[in-house]
């Protein structure tokens, strides 16, 4: 387990927000009718700079957004791709849904958690890795498909899995 | 007879997809791009716009497929200084099994873009919005780039063109739940709340985005637009295979040999699309039934593997043309296993606002993993069946969210009646092993 502090790829997770965010948070929270609708955006940018979504973080970008915690936290704790708890450097998302069901995606998952060392849903000892179910990634085409960061992946056969791990382990660190 | 006309104009939507180099404006222009804008632009009312619209027939590539040119009729009709008004496309696509809004966002963004213009001229619109998925990363990018692009070369910001019309675009990328691709909960989760449906009416044509007269339409709907208003209705109706206008965005998933995407005449054969265009069945398969357009259209079974691809035949079949984007049983998989799938995805993906579908989704997988696993009694069917009458109608219901979540299932409890009714009589789902596949 990380400890809860962390960003994802092993750094403290600073205090505040950094100033450049703010800033744009802010400016988008100008743009529309209500501040608020620029929520779901200000959250993606805060993970995208630090992997994940702290408690401090998430009041900071209430506080500019002028709502209130427990309002954003409902947003936030709503949306798939918004991770309220700690991450590791690569988040693997596995497609679990019909089409890479057909194409034996199963197979792909048993050995997967195996290699990792880990069920769905947890991230590796060494930070390096969070294994993560997700619904269909629209490469059906490809199936089985998964997304490492922002890189799809398919067909992904379970003997293909090892190389691609190690060359992300390779790449990340 | 071949499948992907050679004769660009006859795949218009894809002509100048390039998934890997998307054209910039000067090489979309050089294709033709940029036309349909200028054609109107240049001296086109709005109402026009939405009777060449409407007379095209292009009906609703999101799933539903209500005409276009009608639902952009229901808005009320103030120019845009006089009244704000949203056009929002809805690009969230997360149906399972459909992929092809992600193919024309990565590969001709600007036709979308294009197709946005003419759209929100039309319902006279001052704001545009792009709602996409958030795992679409590769499309974020390009789509920011193509409006970008756009603004640069005048066709959008203030006065476009010189016609005195002024139209903002934006990008959102989505949070991330199915259900955002229902419109109302699309434009909850616009503006910054939990995306829960609301009650129509008031349709969002009249009361959307922030309360404003909203048009939301699907990215495959938008990106027509362009070709209708450029090569006209007469064209756009003869690029079709029957009553409704235009072309349609097919596709294959499952074991087929070429699964993928295909631009064909509205209407094409289901036969022309798996044997033709996908190959046909790997080998070693037999089709089983199908899915004809996504996760929440009801099962067909292969006396329907030659069904013409239209609106209303699938429907009098029992199913929905849906998506247009198909999802192969082959006869080597647990057609149980199936329905437990695509029962853990709605389940999973309720939005919790109404008692049936956040209550009774979940215990209809329970049941099925219970079938599954060789736990299930005769009794369990039953209970299927009822949850079905129970869950399944309109109306029950806030939102098309449960009706399409039992759409698959209903219609598996008959096709595969048998499958059930072994299962339940002692050791589950017969699914072929690993190694029986891989042979
Ligand atoms: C649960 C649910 C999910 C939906 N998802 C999508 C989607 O991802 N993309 C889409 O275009 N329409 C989706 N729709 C349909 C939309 O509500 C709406 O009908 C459509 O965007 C209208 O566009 P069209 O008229 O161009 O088809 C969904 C509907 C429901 C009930
Ligand atoms: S039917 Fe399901 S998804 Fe739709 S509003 Fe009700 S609970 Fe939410
Ligand atoms: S079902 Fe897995 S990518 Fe579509």
């Amino acid at each position: 387990m990380l400890t809860a502090e962390r960003t994802a790829s092993g750094a403290e997770m600073p205090d505040r927000i950094a100033d450049d965010l703010v800033h744009t948070i802010t400016e988008m929270g100008h743009h529309d009718v209500l501040p608020r609708g620029a929520c779901i955006e200000a959250l993606r940018m805060v993970q995208e700079r630090y992997g994940w979504i702290c408690d401090r973080h998430l009041k900071q970008v209430a506080d500019i957004l002028g709502m209130s915690l427990a309002d954003i936290d409902g947003v936030a704790t709503y949306f798939n791709l918004l991770f309220r708890k700690p991450v590791g450097k690569n988040v693997i998302m596995l497609c679990d849904s019909v089409s890479c069901w057909v194409m034996g995606v199963d197979g792909v998952r048993e050995k997967l958690c195996r290699k990792l060392g880990v069920s769905m849903g947890q991230t590796t000892q060494d930070g390096e890795f969070t294994l993560l179910p997700i619904v269909c990634l629209g490469h059906c085409d490809h199936a089985p498909a998964m997304m490492i960061g922002k890189d799809l992946y398919g067909p992904v056969r379970p003997e293909d899995i090892d190389a691609i791990i190690d060359e992300r382990r390779g790449a990340a660190s | 007879m071949s499948y992907t006309a050679k004769d660009p104009e006859k795949r218009p939507l894809l002509a100048l997809v390039d998934q890997a180099d998307p054209p910039d404006v000067a090489t979309y222009e050089r294709g033709g791009g940029f036309r349909g804008l200028r054609r109107v632009l240049s001296g086109l009312s709005p109402a026009e716009v939405i009777d060449e619209v409407t007379k095209s027939k292009l009906r609703g590539r999101g799933g539903a497929g209500f005409s276009t040119g009608m639902k952009w009729s229901f808005v009320p009709k103030e120019s845009q200084k006089e009244r704000k008004k949203y056009i929002v496309a809805n690009g969230d696509e997360m149906e399972p099994g459909t992929f092809k809004d992600r193919l024309l966002v990565e590969g001709n963004p600007l036709q979308l873009v294009e197709g946005m213009i003419i759209s929100a001229y039309a319902i006279q619109a001052s704001h545009g919005v792009i709602f996409l998925r958030g795992e679409y990363h590769l499309g974020l990018e390009r789509l920011k780039i193509a409006v970008e692009q756009a603004k640069a070369a005048g066709f959008l910001g203030e006065n476009i063109l010189g016609s005195g019309f002024d139209f903002e675009l934006i990008v959102h990328p989505s949070g991330g739940r199915y259900i955002c691709g229902e419109e109302t909960a699309l434009l909850t989760a616009l503006e910054g709340r939990r995306a829960n449906p609301r009650t129509k009416p008031p349709f969002p044509q009249v009361s959307g985005l922030w309360g404003a007269p909203t048009v939301v339409n699907n990215i495959e709907t938008f990106s027509n637009i362009p070709h209708i208003m450029a090569n006209g209705i007469d064209w756009y109706l003869g690029l079709s295979a029957c009553g409704d206008g235009g072309t349609k965005l097919y596709g294959v998933s499952g074991r087929a040999k070429r699964p993928g995407v295909y631009e064909l005449p509205l209407g094409t054969r289901m036969g022309i699309l798996l044997e033709e265009c996908a190959g046909g069945m790997q080998d070693g398969y037999r089709l089983r039934a199908f899915l004809p357009g996504g996760a929440s259209t009801a099962f067909l079974g292969a006396e329907h593997a030659d069904i013409v691809l239209d609106y209303p035949t699938p429907e009098k079949a029992g199913s929905r043309l849906g998506t247009g984007l198909a999802i192969l049983l082959d006869d080597r998989a647990s057609p149980i296993g199936m329905i437990r799938n695509l029962e853990h995805f709605f389940a999973q993906e309720s939005c919790g606002w109404c008692t049936p579908c956040r209550d009774g989704l979940p215990w209809v997988e329970k049941l099925l993993i219970d079938i599954e696993e060789g736990r299930g009694g005769p009794d369990d069917i039953l209970r299927l069946q009822d949850a079905c009458r129970l869950i399944g109608p309109m109306g029950r219901t806030f939102c098309a969210h449960a009706p399409g979540a039992i759409a698959p299932l209903e219609s598996g409890l008959r096709l595969f009646r048998e499958d059930f009714e072994r299962a339940v009589q002692g050791g589950g789902a017969v699914v072929p092993s690993a190694q029986e596949r891989a042979a």
